[in-house]
C-alpha cells in the first residue's frame, strides 16, 4: 500500500515535470500555430546552463535563479532568429526547421560542455526524506519538485485565466489576426509566450537534472512524450495538457513499478523484468492512439 | 525520349541514373570500395524516400514515422533469420506482408486525424514499434541483432557487394516506375486533389479516406522493402533503424529534393548523403577537429532549407513539364 502511494507520487512528480514542458508547447502551438520540435532542446539547455551556474554559485537555488533568465533570453533569441519566420509557414516547414535546431543544439552542447554527461547533486537542504504520512518517508527533493511544479501550474492557470496578458493569450489562441487588427502588439506577445515556454522547459530540465542525468539528447525523448500529452489533452488546451500529463505520468511510473510483478505471474522473472519497461512505454502510445480514435482532436481540443 | 535529354532535368536524371547503374564498376576501377557502400545506402534510402513522397509529397500527409517501416521490414527478416529461416523467398514476402499490414492498420487509425495530430500519431506509432524492438531481449533488445543475409540459392549472392548493389538499384528503378505510374493515374490525381482540397474531393463523391488509406498502405509496403534491403546491407537490425531521427531524416530528404516530384527524393538522398560525407572533411580542412561537429553546420542548413528552398533541388532544374 505504501509502495503504491510512493509510486503514485513519483507519477505525479513526473507528470508535473512533463506538464511544464507541455504547457509551453501547447501555448506556442495554440497561439502561434508553431510545431516546435526544438522545445526539448530548451529543456536540455536549461539543465546544462543550470549545471554551469550552479558550479559558479555553489548553490542550487542561486544557480537555478540565475539560469532561468538566461534561458528566457535564449528563448527570445531562438524566437527572433528562427521561430518568428515560421509562424506563417506550414507544419512541414516547421517540423523541418525545428528538427534542424535540435541537431544544432545537440551539437552545440557537445562543443561547449563536451560529450560526457554531467550530474547535478541534489541540494543539501533537500537531501533527506520527509514523512508524507506517519511512517511513510519520501525524498524531500522529489517532494519539492511536486510543490514547485504545482505552484507553477497554479500560477500559469492564474496568468491565463485572470490577467490581461492571459486574456490576450486566450484571444490570440482563438483568432490571432483579429487581435492584431485590434491594435495589440502581437509580435511582442508572441515573443513573450515563446520566452515563457522556454523558461518552463528550462525549469523542468534543471529540476529533473538531479534525479536523471544531464546528457545530450535528454530533451528528445521527453519532448515526444510532451507531444503525446498535448495531443491527448487537445492542442492549445492548458487544462487538457495538465490532465493528460497526470495520466501519462501515472501510466509510466505505475506501469514500470507494477508490470514486472504482474507479468511474473505468467512469464519467467527475467523476461518479465526486461519486457516491463518497454510495455509501460508502449502503453502511453496505445492510450494516445485510443484517445485519438475516440476523439480525433484530443480530450479538450476544439472540434473541427 | 531524346528531346527529354535537352532539358536540364532530363540531362541530370539521365546522368544520375547512368552513374548509379554502373557505380560498382566505377568504384572498382578507382578502387573506392567505401563509395559503393555509400551508394548502396543512397539507393536504399531513396526507395524509402520515394515511398514517403507518395503520401507526403503527392498527398500532403506529413507522416513523421516513416522509418518504422525500415524497422518492420528489417526485423521481419532478422527474426526469421534468427529462427533459421534464411531463404529470401520466404523472408521477403513475409516482411513485405507484415509491413503492408502494419501500414494498413496504422493508416486506418491515423488518417482519422488532421494536421499536427496526424504528425504526432504517426510518430507515436513509430515510437511504439521502436520501444517494442528495444524490449525484444530475445532478439538483442537495444543492442540489435546480427543476422545472416537472405539466401536466394543459385540466383544471387547478397554477400557480394556489387550484386547486392544492383539488386537495390533494380528495386529503386521498380519503385520509381511504380511511383511514376501512381502519380499520373486517376488514383494519384485523387490523392493530389485531396491534398489541395479534401472537402471538394469528398463533395465530388470520392471516398477520400479509402484512397488515402490505400496510398498509405502502398507507401508502407515500399518502406518495408527499403527496410529489408537495409537489414541485408549491414547484416544487422536494431531499434536505431527506426528511431524518430531517421523519420526526420527521411522528411529532410524528400523536402530537400522536392516534394511531389518523381525524382526529387532521389536528388534529395544524394544531396543528403553527399553533405553527410563531405561536411566533416570540409570542416576539418577549415580547422583540424571541427569535422566531428558537422551537425552544427548541418542543423542551421536545414533551417535555411525549410525557410528558403521551397521547391527543393527539383525546382532548380526549371519548370516541370505538365
Amino acid at each position: 500500500m505504501d509502495y503504491l502511494l510512493l509510486q503514485m507520487l513519483n507519477g505525479v512528480q513526473l507528470g508535473l515535470l512533463m506538464f511544464l514542458l507541455a504547457a509551453g508547447l501547447t501555448l506556442t502551438f495554440g497561439i502561434m500555430d508553431l510545431v516546435n520540435l526544438a522545445h526539448g532542446s530548451l529543456y536540455m539547455m536549461g539543465a546544462y546552463i543550470a549545471w554551469t551556474t550552479i558550479g559558479w554559485t555553489d548553490s542550487f537555488v542561486l544557480g537555478a535563479l540565475l539560469a532561468l533568465p538566461v534561458i528566457f533570453l535564449l528563448g527570445l533569441v531562438v524566437e527572433a532568429v528562427v521561430a518568428r519566420r515560421l509562424y506563417v509557414r506550414n507544419h512541414l516547414d516547421q517540423v523541418l526547421a525545428t528538427f534542424g535546431l535540435i541537431l544544432f543544439f545537440n551539437e552545440l552542447v557537445r562543443v561547449i560542455w563536451g560529450p560526457a554527461g554531467k550530474s547535478i547533486a541534489v541540494p543539501t537542504f533537500l537531501n533527506h526524506t520527509v514523512e508524507i504520512l506517519p511512517g511513510v518517508p519520501y525524498p524531500a527533493y522529489r517532494f519539492a519538485i511536486i510543490v514547485v511544479g504545482a505552484v507553477v501550474a497554479v500560477l500559469l492557470a492564474w496568468l491565463v485565466a485572470r490577467t490581461r496578458i492571459g486574456m490576450l493569450i486566450r484571444a490570440g489562441a482563438s483568432n490571432r489576426r483579429m487581435i492584431g487588427a485590434l491594435g495589440v502588439n502581437i509580435e511582442l506577445l508572441f515573443s513573450l509566450v515563446f520566452g515563457l515556454g522556454a523558461v518552463f522547459a528550462g525549469l523542468a530540465g534543471l529540476m529533473a537534472a538531479p534525479i536523471t542525468s544531464v546528457k545530450i539528447g535528454m530533451g528528445d525523448d521527453i519532448l515526444i512524450l510532451a507531444f503525446v500529452i498535448i495531443v491527448i489533452g487537445g492542442i492549445g488546451s492548458i487544462k487538457g495538457a495538465f490532465i493528460a500529463a497526470m495520466v501519462v505520468g501515472q501510466i509510466d511510473i505505475v506501469g514500470r513499478a507494477f508490470l514486472p510483478d504482474l507479468l511474473k505471474t505468467f512469464l519467467s522473472a527475467s523476461a518479465a523484468s526486461s519486457a516491463a519497461p518497454a510495455i509501460s512505454q508502449v502503453l502511453v502510445y496505445i492510450v494516445m492512439a485510443g484517445v485519438l480514435v475516440w476523439r480525433p482532436t484530443g480530450l479538450f481540443g476544439q472540434r473541427q | 525520349m531524346i528531346a527529354a535529354l535537352r532539358t536540364p532535368r532530363g540531362l541530370l536524371t539521365a546522368l544520375i541514373l547512368l552513374v548509379l547503374a554502373v557505380l560498382p564498376l566505377l568504384t572498382q576501377a578507382f578502387d573506392q570500395r567505401y563509395l559503393l557502400s555509400v551508394g548502396t545506402r543512397i539507393v536504399i534510402w531513396s526507395i524509402a524516400a520515394v515511398s514517403l513522397n507518395m503520401i507526403l509529397g503527392y498527398g500532403g500527409l506529413v507522416s513523421f514515422g516513416h522509418a518504422v517501416f525500415f524497422g518492420i521490414g528489417g526485423y521481419a527478416v532478422g527474426i526469421l533469420s534468427a529462427h533459421g529461416v534464411s531463404s529470401g523467398w520466404i523472408q521477403w514476402p513475409v516482411a513485405l506482408a507484415v509491413a503492408t499490414l502494419w501500414a494498413a492498420l496504422i493508416g486506418a487509425l491515423s488518417l482519422r486525424t488532421r494536421g499536427l495530430y496526424f504528425i504526432m500519431i504517426t510518430l507515436a506509432f513509430a515510437q511504439l514499434v521502436y520501444y517494442v524492438g528495444g524490449g525484444l531481449e530475445a532478439y538483442g533488445g537495444d543492442d540489435g541483432l546480427n543476422i545472416s543475409r537472405s539466401r536466394f540459392s543459385g540466383l544471387i549472392d547478397l554477400r557480394d557487394k556489387p550484386s547486392f548493389y544492383w539488386l537495390c538499384f533494380a528495386a529503386l528503378c521498380g519503385t520509381l516506375w511504380f511511383c511514376g505510374r501512381f502519380a499520373n493515374s486517376r488514383f494519384g490525381y485523387v490523392i493530389r486533389g485531396a491534398k489541395s482540397n479534401d472537402l471538394r474531393m469528398m463533395a465530388l463523391g470520392f471516398p477520400v479516406f479509402r484512397y488515402r488509406l490505400a496510398a498509405f498502405t502502398i507507401s508502407g509496403a515500399f518502406g518495408g522493402l527499403a527496410g529489408i534491403l537495409l537489414a541485408n546491407e549491414g547484416a544487422y537490425v536494431s531499434p536505431a533503424m527506426m528511431s524518430w531521427v531517421k523519420s526526420g531524416d527521411l522528411i529532410v530528404i524528400v523536402v530537400l529534393g522536392g516534394m511531389g516530384t518523381l525524382l526529387g527524393p532521389l536528388f534529395g538522398a544524394i544531396a543528403f548523403f553527399a553533405l553527410e560525407e563531405s561536411l566533416p572533411p570540409l570542416l576539418d580542412l577549415l580547422r583540424k577537429g571541427w569535422g566531428e561537429y558537422w551537425q552544427i553546420v548541418f542543423g542551421p542548413l536545414l533551417v535555411l532549407i525549410a525557410l528558403y528552398a521551397r521547391g527543393g533541388i527539383d525546382s532548380l532544374l526549371g519548370r516541370r513539364a505538365p
